[in-house]
Parts: structure tokens; sequence; C-alpha cells
């Protein structure tokens, strides 16, 4: 069993875990994912990392409770526990793989959307702790959606906003914010890291792709074991099919078929009566579509 | 008592078991399995302890049952294997065991099968586990894997006197005994747990949810965790598709993610969260045993399944009882057909298959006829799910975390002798994670043949 350490209500229906787990905790790295099962009946949810601490053995993750399985973790209270939590899996950001020298000079622009925020913490943390402080663009629906922002204001240069409903920071979409910053400053940013609902990476994607701006994202694609096994997490990447659990989560932005990874997506939107994924990207869809 | 006929083993009928997931077989009861087991001749020279991977001897306990000893019977079996309720089940006793017995040349083969399987259930019922002899020798080994390699390869140590640590990557243990076989063939609650229970009382420390590879890797598990050896079990799990156009609609799954829903997840029990959608029609794509399973369970959700084969019936890969089961709860085999393309719907669902017939040429390398198209003859097949079952590797997580582990093409573990060796030190290897995918019970007599290798590399070091 892994307990609930901590649990903080950091957002409407948005609830941050503190979960004991030290093998977890003792090789996660930014960019990989846990899965997470309540109780025995329950689905293995996978779930981004968004803070470890190896002396002290635990893990931090984010959820949002929009579908039925979240709700279910959202139920258990601090001192209890879940009954499986498997990780660290998936690849590390590859950014740290890179010669720490060549990474100081690197001006990276991330992008967080929604509970994005939380997978994108600690890659900004290892950063900083390397000596690299990027800018990020935090994006939500509206104010009371902005979350770690304390966090993220740490480990980074400028943090700069922006809410659907203009209720903090600039009206609009992350994708606003990110035009205007590239048009006052054009060539400034090396690598954007763009981490939210499909929808919006791929928006992002789509307006880097033309300005040759390099555009890593991280999917959040349908999954059960998190080892290979099953194949439900299957992408097209360059024309060539990958498996978001090994392979990824990480992908070149320019080279992902979106259109492909958001229908599959969707394939148990029925079973699921309301998930978690599905329903954020269906409001921020509607947003989009309203706008047109 | 008729020397030429087996005692008929009792199964649910085929229209009712086609609704539910409960077991097919009812297996023997105690008169029966006492009547079976008399036929046997208790053969001088036993062809079918030869011809059994972890070589049981067959005739002995046989011979226990005869005289009611089932305690006894049960003993002489967990001499050799740690898994007999599972293997009485699972095991293609036809093509082993039961292929050599020598009343099958002018009758049936004693069901050794059904035998094994009855003692396996007895000694579960009464309570009878695998005794340990061996006082503790202070070394310690780490076994990769949960599955039927894993946990024979444990319980071998375990009874040597060894410290065995199990990794399971999954939230359960017994790897495609829970992940793969679905609960009609082997119940997992009563069978699957209770026999990995018993490794676990023997001493073996099970340890779920963690990945080796990621959570840690094998130098990292004989370095800092000192360990004094490691044998890598992990199996043949990842899918195979057929690179076919149309492979990545909305209804395409591989049979593992199927089976993985169904079986590891329960997804066919309502209170249950996992999903699982079947469509009104399912083509399974393949022929072995993993296709059989899919396309049976499929037929369990309330789909019209249909297998589609490239080669003929007599080709299948499955076991004869499969196909036969299949056929009886009503499966259709469309044969000598290959898929071309998966076609879809503007919403990105799949509404059918594009097949060509086959015909057989010569006989390949496998010495199987070789299937080969007929010019002009494609067709579209209407099917709302496509499950391909077409075979697995071996997962690359291991090999890629672990430097100097040699692999095949095919990325099998190199075994470089009969007795698992891998070209690295100190680790050992055995089961589908060095064969590709075969059977339960080639990999847990692989794995008795590392353990005494592991016994033996550590013994030498002293």
């Amino acid at each position: 069993m892994y307990r609930i350490i901590e649990k903080k209500n950091i957002g409407p229906e948005i609830w941050q875990m503190k979960v004991h787990a030290p093998r977890v905790a003792k090789y996660a790295m930014p960019g990989q994912f846990v899965i997470v099962i309540t109780d025995k009946k329950g689905e293995r949810i996978p779930l981004t990392i968004c803070d470890y601490n190896r002396k002290e053995g635990w893990v931090v993750i984010v959820l949002q409770t929009v579908g039925f399985s979240t709700k279910r973790m959202a139920a258990l209270n601090q001192g209890e526990a879940f009954a499986d939590f498997v990780g660290p899996l998936g690849q590390a950001s590859l950014f740290i793989n890179e010669e720490k020298e060549k990474l100081k000079n690197k001006r990276f622009i991330f992008i967080a959307g929604g509970v994005g925020a939380a997978p994108v913490y600690p890659q900004l943390k290892w950063l900083a702790e390397n000596a690299v402080k990027p800018d990020i663009i935090l994006g939500a629906r509206s104010k009371e959606q902005l979350i770690l922002l304390d966090e993220l204001k740490e480990v980074s240069e400028n943090v700069f906003i922006a809410t659907n409903d203009g209720s903090a920071g600039e009206k609009g979409f992350v994708t606003d914010v990110l035009k205007k910053l590239i048009d006052e400053k054009p060539g400034y940013y090396h690598e954007c890291v763009a981490i939210g609902p499909m929808i919006m990476m791929k928006s992002v994607a789509d307006m880097t792709r033309g300005l040759g701006l390099k555009t890593i994202v991280s999917l959040n694609t349908l999954m059960i074991d998190g080892t290979g096994m099953c194949g439900a997490c299957r992408v097209t990447v360059g024309g060539k099919v990958k498996f978001t659990c090994v392979d990824g989560p990480e992908f070149d932005g320019h080279e992902v078929n979106f259109e492909e990874a958001m229908r599959r997506q969707g394939m148990y939107r029925k079973e699921e009566t309301e998930s978690h994924k599905c329903n954020i990207d269906k409001a921020v869809e509607e947003s989009h579509n309203k706008k047109a | 008592m008729k020397l030429t006929k087996r005692v008929p083993v009792r199964e649910q009928d085929p229209e009712i078991r086609r609704n539910n997931f409960d077991e097919v077989s009812f297996g023997y009861n105690e008169e029966e399995a006492v009547a079976e087991a008399s036929r046997c001749l208790n053969c001088k020279k036993p062809m079918c302890v030869t011809d059994c991977p972890v070589s049981i001897d067959i005739p002995g306990f046989i011979t226990q049952v005869k005289s009611r000893n089932f305690k006894e019977a049960a003993s002489i079996i967990f001499r050799s294997s740690v898994l007999p309720a599972v293997c009485g089940r699972v095991c293609p006793q036809e093509t082993q065991c039961e292929g050599k017995c020598i009343l099958g040349v002018k009758g049936e083969a004693v069901a050794i099968g059904k035998l094994e399987r009855f003692i396996g259930d007895w000694a579960r019922e009464n309570n009878f586990s695998i005794p340990v002899v061996a006082e503790p020798n202070g070394f310690r080994v780490a076994v990769v894997g949960s599955g039927p390699a894993g946990l024979t390869c444990a319980g071998e140590l375990a009874s040597m006197g060894y410290e065995v640590t199990v990794f399971e990557a999954l939230h359960k243990a017994g790897g495609v005994l829970e992940y793969g076989i679905p609960e009609f063939r082997l119940p997992k609650e009563k069978v699957v747990k209770y026999e990995v229970e018993n490794i676990r009382r023997m001493g073996v420390n099970i340890i779920t949810n963690a990945v080796i590879g990621k959570a840690g890797n094998i130098d990292g598990l004989l370095t800092d965790e000192g360990f004094d050896a490691v044998f890598v079990g992990t199996g043949a799990g990842l899918p195979q598709f057929m690179n076919i156009p149309g492979e990545n609609l909305n209804g395409v799954l591989s049979a593992n993610e199927f089976l993985t829903r169904i079986n590891l997840m329960k997804a066919y029990d309502d209170d249950f969260d996992t999903p699982v959608r079947t469509g009104q029609r399912v083509a399974v794509v393949g022929g072995g045993n993993v296709a059989m399973d899919a396309a049976r369970a499929a037929l369990r959700l309330g789909a019209d399944v249909t297998v589609v084969y490239r080669r003929s019936a007599e080709e299948l890969p499955a076991r004869a009882e499969e196909v036969h089961h299949a056929r009886e709860e009503g499966i259709s085999f469309m044969l000598l057909t290959n898929p071309l393309e998966v076609l879809g719907n503007d919403q990105g669902w799949v509404t059918g298959l594009k097949c060509i017939r086959m015909e057989l040429a010569e006989p390949d390398d496998s010495g199987r006829r070789r299937p080969v198209p007929v010019k002009d003859s494609e067709f579209i097949f209407k099917t709302d799910t496509v499950i391909m079952s077409l075979g697995t590797s071996p997962n690359p997580l291991i090999a890629g975390t672990t430097p100097n582990l040699e692999t095949d093409r095919r990325g099998c573990v190199k075994a470089i002798d009969e007795n698992g060796t891998t070209t690295r030190e100190g680790v050992f290897a055995a089961g589908d994670a060095v064969t590709g995918s075969a059977t339960v019970i080639l990999a847990m007599g692989a794995a008795r043949k590392a353990a005494k290798a592991i016994d033996q590399f550590i013994k030498s070091k002293i």
C-alpha cells in the first residue's frame, strides 16, 4: 500500500497528493509518469510526476477530479493509501542528457495548460538546479485553475499567464501569449516544451512549426500496463508507430499525428461515463470552437 | 474398465458457458480420478516422463492416485513442479506426456493433465503446500518477472535454501497466468493466486509494482542491492502488429490489450472500473492459443466472433482442445485468409477488413506449408473490432538497460547454453524472454535448469 502523506486542494476539483513510494522516488526523473490504482477494483490511471524527494521517499501527483476513476482517487484522505503505485515509467525529459554547458545557454519557453503545470514543474526544477531558468506561459480556463503558480515562479525567469475568461493575465489562449512573445523577440527562444490538453499541444505545435521552433510535447494517451505490453497508447510520430508509455511520453510535437492521437484518446469515451482527460479536452475544444 | 477410452471430463455446456467466464472444464472428482489413474500401465520405461519438460514422475504420482494417497501424489508432483493446478489446465499434454502414452497407440492416452489438475486442486483444497526442507544458505537471488519461469526458478532456489526476491512490474504476481490466460481456462482467485501464494509460503518475497529497467536495473540489483545472481524471466510481452494500413483506427487492439483488460483488470465484471469494448462483430487475426483466448473472451462479452487465419485448419498453432472448445461455443473460422488493410469510417472507427484468400504452397522454414495469396481474390469482411493476435516478442526493457546482456535480432535474450547462462556474468535467463512466445511448461522446464545453474554459479564462487 502507498500511503498519502499529504493531500491539498489546489484548485476547483484539483488535488495535490504526496504519496509514500520510496522505490519510485529513488529513480524518478523529470518527464516520467506513474500508474496509480485506487483500490482492488480500480483502473490503472497514468499520472505525471509533479515532484519527488529521494531521501524522504515520496512522490507528488496532481489530479483533476472530473471522471469516475479520478473521483474515486480523490476520495482517499491523508493517511489512507493507494492499492498500487508504479513507476517511474516512460523516458525522462530529453534535455537531461544534454551537455550542461550547452544547456546553460539554451533559452526554453515552457507552456503549461491546466494541470499540465504539474509535469512541467519537475522539469523546471531540474533545470533551475542546473542553472537554467526558462520562461513559462501558464494557461487555464480561469484564475482558480491556475495551479502551482508560486512554485513555478521560483524556478523560472518570467511567468506569463493566459486565462480564457481574462480573470488573470492575458485574456485568451497560451498560443496568443506565445505569438506575442515571439513577435517581440523573434528567434529568442531555442526550444519550446508544451504540456497540457492534446488540443492545446496541437495548437502550439501548429504555430511553432512554421516558425521553426523545436517543440516537445508530452502525450497523455490511453494506457493500461505502461510498460509496452498492450499497445493501447500507440501514436504515429514522423510516420512511425510509437508506444507512448515506453518511447515517450515526450515526442517532437511537429512530428506527432495529433488528429489520430485525439481520436484514439476518445476510444472509450462512452464507457468512461465522463473521463478525466476527455472532459478537459472537450472543454478546451468547445472554447476553441466558440472562438472560431 | 475399458482400456481404450479415458474417463470423460465433465464440462459446462457450450450454450451456457458462452455467456459466462466460469471455468469450462469441471475436472475429475475423486472417483473419476481414481478410475482414470487405474488405466495407467505403469510402464518400465515411461515415455511420458521423458516428454515432460519438468520431468514429473508421472507413473509415480498416478500410482498414488490409484490407491487414493493424494497427499503422496501431490508430494511427488511438487518435487518437479510448483504449479500443478496451473499446468494441469494449460499444458499442451497431447503433444508432450500424453502424446507418448503407450495407451494412445490403440486408444486414448491416460488423461495425465486432468489427473495433475485433480491433484493440484486437491492440494489446494486440503491446504497441502510445498514443504521446504533446506536451511537458509545465506545467498540472495533476484528474480525479474513473476510468470511461470520466474515462479519456478524462485521455488527451486527457495527449496535449495536461497533467499529469493521476485520483482514484478504489474500489480499482481503471475505474469501471463494473470494477464494473458482467461478466467474460463484458468481461474485467477482460486488457482493462480493460491499457487503464487505457495511460492510465498516457501519464503520467497514477491515485490509487485517494481519495473526493473525503470525503477532500478540489473546492475543495481547485483551491486547496490547485493544479490549474488539475477534470473531474468520477463517473458514475451511486446505485441506484434501487421503493419498494414488502418491499424491505428479506433477499434483495432492487440490481443494483449484486450486480454489484459479482461483478465488482469476484470473489465468483464461491472464491479470493476476498467472498460472494454467489443462492438457487435469481432475479427481476431491469428490462430494461436492467444487468438482462441481473445476470441472466446469476446464471444462471452456478446460479440459475434470470427477467427481470421492465413493457413488452413491443420496448421492452426492453437491446441486442438482450444479450437474444439471455440467451435463448440460458436466461433467462426475464416481460414486461408489474410488481412491487407483495416477499413474505417470518417470518424476513424473500424468498419471492416480488406482480406485476400490464400492457398498453401511448399513448406517453409517452420515446416508448415507456406501461404501465398490467390490472385484477384480480395474481399471485404465487415467488422467493428479487430483484435491482432500475431504473437509477441520480449520486452526490450531489460536488455536495453543491462550492459553486456546480448540479444538476438528478435530481441530474445541470448542463452549461451541449455542452462540459461547469458553473456553477462551472474545473469541467467529462461522462458519466453529467451525463446520468444512459447508455452508455460517449456518456460518452467528451462527455469528449473537455470535455477540449478545459478546454484552452481554461486557455489563455484565460494
